[in-house]
Formats: C-alpha cells, sequence, structure tokens
C-alpha cells in the first residue's frame, strides 16, 4: 500500500474486517458466575451491569434446586425415549440448558407471566405446571390446547421470536392496568419473562419487540438461552458482539449469566423481574449455557460440531456443580440424592404412562374452535365430512 | 444418457449443482444450508464444494434472507433462497409481496430480479404445527411473481435449473412428503430439450375425466387414475406444474373431451388455486361440461394437528369421491 492511500488502507480494513469475532467466547469478567463447575460458591459478584449478584437460599432451598434440577432432566430423558419408541412424534431436549430454565423459573414470582419458545419445558416445571401439558404437541394429538392465562404460561412458540412480540404487549398490559411500580413489596407488581434462543435474536420480531419494550419501558425480561446453536448454525452465523451487548444499543440494561450454574441465573432473573415490576423497564439477560443433545430427535449434531467442544461443556454441567456444593457443604447425604433419583424415576414413570394413555383426538374436532363464533361455511364442511366417513362404515375401510 | 434412479431430494442437489456450476452468479442462502446441507440435505455438500460465497448459511431470519437476495439480484447475482419450512415464509412475506414481485414493474423493465425462493410444502409427514403448509395461494395471487410446483425427482431436477435460469422471480415449491420418493433422472438432460417450465403436461391420458393436480397431489391422482381404471373409469391427470401463470390449454382440450373435471389440492378450498382453475375451464369448457368443475382440498381450517392430518388431506379415496360425484350431478 502506497503511504498515505488512504483508499487503499481503507480497502484493506474492509476485507481484513472487524476485529476477530468472539461472541462464543464467554468467560470474561462479564460472566455472572455465583457457583463454579467445581462446585465453588463464590460469595457476591458483580455484573456487566455493575449490579451485584448474590443469593441467601437455606439448606432446603439450594437441595430444592437439585431436586428440580434431576427431575428436569429426567423428564426430558423420557420424552427423548419415548420419540425414540415412536410415541412422540418429534422433542426438543433441553439437556445442559437445565439451570438456565430452572434459575429463571423459579425466580418467576407466582403473578408473572412467561412466555416460552418449544423448549422450556423446565420452565413450565418450576411454575408447578405438569409436565404431561405439552406432550400432546409433541404428540401431535392438539396444538396446545392449554389455557395460558390461568397457568400464566403461553403456549408454545414454534416461529421464531414471534413470541417476544406477544410478551412485550403482555407487558405494556400490565403498565396500563397501573400494576407496576406500585411499592416495594415484590408481591406487589407484576413482569413478563420472555424466552428466545440465540438464532431468534436476528429476526426482526424479537429486534421490534426490544424497541417497543423500551419506548414503552414495558415491565419485561428477555431471557435468551445463547445455547450456541441455532440448529447447526454456530453462534457466530448470528452475532459479532456478545449478545447481551445488544441492549444497550435498544436503551436497557443487559447482562450475561453462566447459564449453567442455577444459582447465578435464579439471582440475575429475580433481580431483572422485581426491577421490572417496580417500573425500571425491560431487561436483557444472556444465559450463557449448552445445547447438550441434538437440537430436536430429526437432528443429527455430528454433521456440524465435534465431539471435544461437546465434551468441554460436559464438564461445564450445571447438574454435577450442584451436587458437589451440596456434598462438600454437607447440605445433602447419599440418602438425599437417592430420594431425588427415585422421585425422578417415578414422575417419569408416571409421564410415560399418561402419554401412552393418551388418546387420538376424533377426527371430527380438527372442525373445532376455528372461530368463537363458528360460521355456517365451517359447519356445512364438518357435517359434509362426518356424512363421507359414514359411507365408509361397514365397508372394512 | 445418464438416468439414475434417485429421490427427489438428491435430484433437486443435483440440479442446483448444475447450476452452480453453469453460472458464477448463482448463490445459494438460507438456514442451515451449508455445513448441514439444509434440513432436508436439498443442498448437502455444495457448500463444501462451491465455498461459503456460494452457498450461505445465513442468520435466523426470512425477512433478511430475501431482502439481502433483493440486493444481491440488483447486483447481479441470482440468488436461490431456501425458506426452511413453508409456514416459516410468512416473515419474508412483505419482502416477496411487496418488493420481489414489483421491482421490475416499478423500474419499467430496467432491473430484474432473477431469485428463486425454494419452499419446501404440503403436510403429510406428521410434522408439529408449521411445517405442513401450503400458502401457493398467497403467491400465486400476487401479480409479478411466477409461482411452479415439481412433483417427481426428474421433473425437479429440470425445474429447479429452469427456475433459476428465469429472469423473472419464481417461487418454487417442492412437495416435501415426496422428497423420498425415487424417480430416474436423466442427469445430462439438456435444458433446452426440456419442456418449458412454465407448462403443464398430461400425466396419464383418459377418456371419462379429468383431473387436475400440483405438487404432493400429482402421485395420489395417479394412484386415483390406477384404481379408477380397476372400476372400469378411465381418469386423465394433468400435472399443472406452473402455478402462475397458468397453462391450461391442455386441460382445456381434455375437459372438452371428458366433460368432466375435479380439481386437487391439499391447501384449504375457499379462495384457493382450484377456485381459479374452477372459473377458467367453465369459461372455457361450459358447453362440453357434464358436471360444474369440483374441488377436493383441505378444509377451511388451520392445518390440524398431526394425528388427524391424513383426515385433512386429499388421499386417492376422497379424489375418487370427487370423480363420482361429477357422476352423480
Ligand atoms: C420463523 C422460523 N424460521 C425457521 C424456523 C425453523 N427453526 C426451528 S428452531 C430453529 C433454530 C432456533 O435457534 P435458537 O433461536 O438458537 O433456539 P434453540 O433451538 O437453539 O433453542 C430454526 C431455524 C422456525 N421455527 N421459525
Ligand atoms: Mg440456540
Amino acid at each position: 500500500m502506497a503511504k498515505g492511500d488512504r483508499g487503499a488502507r481503507l480497502r484493506d480494513r474492509r476485507t481484513a474486517g472487524p476485529p476477530p469475532a468472539e461472541p462464543g467466547a464467554p468467560l470474561g469478567d462479564d460472566l455472572v458466575q455465583l457457583l463454579t463447575p467445581e462446585g465453588e460458591r463464590i460469595d457476591r459478584v458483580t455484573g456487566p451491569d455493575g449490579v451485584e449478584y448474590s443469593v441467601d437460599f437455606s439448606d432446603s432451598e439450594y437441595r430444592g434446586l437439585y431436586r428440580d434440577l434431576v427431575v428436569v432432566r429426567r423428564l426430558d430423558a423420557e420424552s427423548t425415549a419415548l420419540q425414540r419408541q415412536g410415541e412422540l412424534g418429534i422433542w426438543a431436549s433441553l439437556l445442559g440448558q437445565e439451570a438456565a430454565q430452572v434459575g429463571s423459573g423459579r425466580a418467576l414470582r407466582p403473578q408473572d407471566m412467561a412466555f416460552p419458545t418449544y423448549r422450556e419445558h423446565g420452565v413450565l416445571y418450576c411454575r408447578g405446571i405438569d409436565p404431561i401439558m405439552p406432550l400432546g404437541l409433541f404428540r401431535g394429538v392438539d396444538q396446545g390446547a392449554w389455557d395460558p392465562v390461568e397457568h400464566k404460561f403461553n403456549m408454545y412458540t414454534i416461529v421464531i421470536g414471534a413470541q417476544t412480540l406477544h410478551a412485550t404487549g403482555y407487558a405494556m398490559g400490565i403498565a396500563m392496568d397501573g400494576k407496576v411500580g406500585n411499592s416495594d413489596d415484590p408481591a406487589d407488581g407484576e413482569a413478563v419473562i420472555a424466552y428466545f434462543g440465540d438464532g431468534a435474536t436476528s429476526q426482526g420480531d424479537v429486534n421490534e419487540a426490544f424497541i417497543w419494550s423500551s419506548v414503552y419501558h414495558a415491565p419485561i425480561v428477555f431471557f435468551c438461552q445463547n445455547n450456541q446453536y441455532a440448529i447447526s448454525e454456530p453462534i457466530e452465523r448470528q452475532t459479532r458482539i456478545p449478545l447481551y451487548r445488544r441492549a444497550a444499543g435498544f436503551g436497557f440494561p443487559g447482562v450475561r449469566v453462566d447459564g449453567n450454574d442455577v444459582l447465578a441465573t435464579y439471582a440475575v432473573t429475580r433481580h431483572a423481574l422485581d426491577n421490572a415490576r417496580h417500573g425500571q423497564g425491560p431487561t436483557m439477560i444472556e444465559a450463557h449455557t449448552y445445547r447438550m443433545g441434538a437440537h430436536t430427535t430429526t437432528d443429527d449434531p455430528t454433521r456440524y460440531r465435534g465431539i471435544s467442544e461437546v465434551e468441554a461443556w460436559q464438564a461445564k454441567d450445571p447438574i454435577a456443580r450442584v451436587r458437589a456444593f451440596l456434598a462438600k457443604q454437607q447440605i445433602a447425604d447419599a440418602g438425599f440424592f437417592t430420594e431425588v433419583d427415585e422421585q425422578a424415576t417415578a414422575e417419569a414413570m408416571s409421564l410415560r404412562e399418561r402419554v401412552l394413555a393418551m388418546p387420538d383426538p376424533e377426527p371430527v374436532t380438527l372442525f373445532d374452535h376455528v372461530f368463537v363464533d363458528e360460521t355456517p361455511q365451517i359447519r356445512q364442511q364438518r357435517a359434509r365430512f362426518v356424512e363421507y366417513q359414514a359411507s365408509f362404515e361397514g365397508s372394512g375401510h | 444418457m445418464a438416468a439414475k434412479t434417485m429421490t427427489m431430494v438428491k435430484a433437486l442437489n443435483a440440479g442446483l449443482r448444475r447450476a452452480l456450476e453453469a453460472d458464477a452468479k448463482v448463490v445459494i442462502m438460507g438456514e442451515d444450508v451449508g455445513k448441514l446441507g439444509g434440513v432436508f440435505r436439498v443442498t448437502d455438500g455444495l457448500q463444501k464444494d462451491f465455498g461459503e460465497n456460494r452457498v450461505l448459511d445465513t442468520p435466523l431470519a426470512e425477512s433478511g434472507i430475501v431482502g439481502t437476495a433483493i440486493g444481491l439480484a440488483i447486483r447481479g447475482y441470482r440468488p436461490v433462497c431456501e425458506i426452511q419450512f413453508d409456514g416459516f415464509v410468512y416473515p419474508a412475506y412483505d419482502q416477496i409481496v411487496s418488493q420481489v414481485a414489483k421491482m421490475h414493474y416499478r423500474s419499467q423493465g430496467k432491473l430484474r430480479l432473477p431469485i428463486v425462493i425454494r419452499i419446501p410444502f404440503g403436510g403429510g409427514i406428521g410434522a408439529v404445527e408449521h411445517h405442513s403448509e401450503s400458502p401457493e395461494a398467497y403467491f400465486a395471487h400476487t401479480a409479478g411473481l411466477k409461482v411452479v410446483a415439481c412433483a417427481d425427482p426428474a421433473e425437479a431436477y429440470v425445474m429447479v435449473q429452469q427456475a433459476i435460469a428465469c429472469d423473472d422471480p419464481v417461487i418454487f415449491f417442492e412437495p416435501k412428503r415426496r422428497y423420498q420418493e425415487k424417480g430416474e433422472v436423466d442427469l445430462d438432460a439438456s435444458l433446452d430439450g426440456a419442456r418449458p417450465l412454465f407448462a403443464s403436461r398430461v400425466l396419464r391420458q383418459g377418456t371419462d375425466a379429468t383431473v387436475l393436480a400440483y405438487g404432493p397431489m400429482v402421485r395420489t391422482a395417479l394412484e386415483a387414475a390406477a384404481a379408477a381404471a380397476e372400476d372400469g373409469r378411465s381418469l386423465e391427470i394433468i400435472d399443472l406444474r406452473t402455478l402462475s401463470p397458468l397453462d391450461l390449454g391442455p386441460a382445456y382440450e381434455s375437459v372438452k373431451r371428458t366433460g368432466r373435471c375435479v380439481v386437487v389440492h391439499e391447501a384449504p378450498g375457499t379462495i384457493g388455486l382450484g377456485a381459479e382453475l374452477a372459473a377458467r375451464i367453465t369459461e372455457e369448457c361450459f358447453y362440453s361440461l357434464e358436471a360444474p368443475v369440483l374441488r377436493v382440498t383441505g378444509y377451511d381450517t388451520p392445518y390440524p394437528t398431526a394425528r388427524v392430518e391424513e383426515e385433512f388431506l386429499p388421499d386417492l379415496d376422497r379424489v375418487l369421491d370427487g370423480v363420482d360425484r361429477t357422476f352423480g350431478w
């Protein structure tokens, strides 16, 4: 490049691109962690948002979190097995993401509303909802069919990112209802949590949700489980900066938490939700985690990632570290661990039995619930359908 | 002639490969199309062989995929976008309908957008919601878009290349439930000698009634014809192939002979493609018709859950029932 040739320098820079992208590179000072992979407790830590995070759990609360983690993993394994045996059409496993889901799920207060993707079985469990509830969708006998308002847990959303706008609108409604910021009592205000993945952050809907919630100062927490992949595409295909830093550009705080650390995830989510309910607007949480299994049961991850990467994450397992901590601190003994495993197995067996017993819907029900006020057209099509079905009766068809 | 037996997935892959070889401006873009080779493996191995500048794993945003394809086309490229499943095309709907469809018109012909948008469509694979839809009417209703649907491996191989060579934007529907069905494909087939992209074809000749189908329903219609033949009824089967523009010359000719016509598609009937077909055939063949043109389609409900989808989808029996009804008129 000739000296003083500014154009050439500019061109060089362009081809070189910005500094090496390290969006997946985790562990700097900006990762909130309260329990190391070895099970060491970190008393308190200051997040990238300047907030000091800590938790103050009783022994039985610690044991409760461990129980959640184990049961949630066991139910997930059972669902994967049910799919393999042809009892579910597909399953989206949460394996590896238990802490992100249990930590955030337990941080919700009863009055809070959750908007899940299709993977939040652990959050659902922590809301006290029967884990059978989403299995109709995966078995193909319904498309959700639960009451989101009753459960404070919206139906699963498969279209990537769409639910973040629904969550934002719901949060705007909370504000309009005057249910925000009235007192410091956490039982008072309501807040919303929107779940989504790293891939989802590229969708227009998600970026619009950020803008809306920021402009309307909505009581919402954007909880991104960065599990490093959107099916086969690594996080580098979605971003060149750590995702949590995007929040700043939209005008609200972002924080990155060790998503395999249930304590840190709880602390960060609790804080963000309470901020929201007290009128301090949205927060984005990036839970740094890893999808240990396939994207869904139809996926083959060996096509796009190596075993060494998976093994490296295996060493950061969300459950092993809690177990190590409980044992080291003598918060739990061998009898407790056995009892939890037994409970997990019992819940899994109950789930299995009830999945097997799920009846197929009557075909004619496919005409039901298209509208509140059913149209003559649907009624006519249903009637013709019934007539047509009846024409096969007795024909051995 | 290098005729080989292969699946539609493999045939599409071979067609895309040939297009990438033939024209350095062809680029493939979509979610998971690179390393994974697409969730259906239609683009398997293409990134490895042609590089990351020709086969792009894009960020997860359909509006982004189609919107940037427009920019690439303005810049002289021929983008081939993959939408992962039918139900995920809607985030790109604005870019397709308001931008892709209109730029040639607005620029008074100065700007060409030779973009192909591939969409696996239709049901019958036992999938969860948004993975089994038939959105073709939305696009066929939009002026400025050409819309085609392939039905078997040999057709898929040729048609995808023709779509890429086409200077107008083409929405290319692939019947995903037929992806793994095999057929003979002539890999050396020259595009010059091939049936034009925007032409229908008579697949089976018959004398008693005409059945019009496209995409996944072509095979269903052929099976219905075989069953009808056993009952002594002769059905003529026409594969429409092109949904916009329509090529109905062969259909008119056929219906004028048979006097009866049944249109089959998976998409809901109301304001669907079948309505347009029935109207046109009625206009052209009015004095030859022995019965109204009947439609055998999905119902006017959202696509139902997997365990009842077989009841929603037209099958052999429903096609035959439709034919029977034209005889009972
Ligand atoms: C609008 C839309 N496009 C494409 C898909 C297909 N799809 C399903 S999951 C997925 C990847 C999602 O990745 P991420 O947001 O990181 O969530 P994760 O599955 O990793 O939890 C894709 C592309 C979809 N469901 N919706
Ligand atoms: Mg992900």
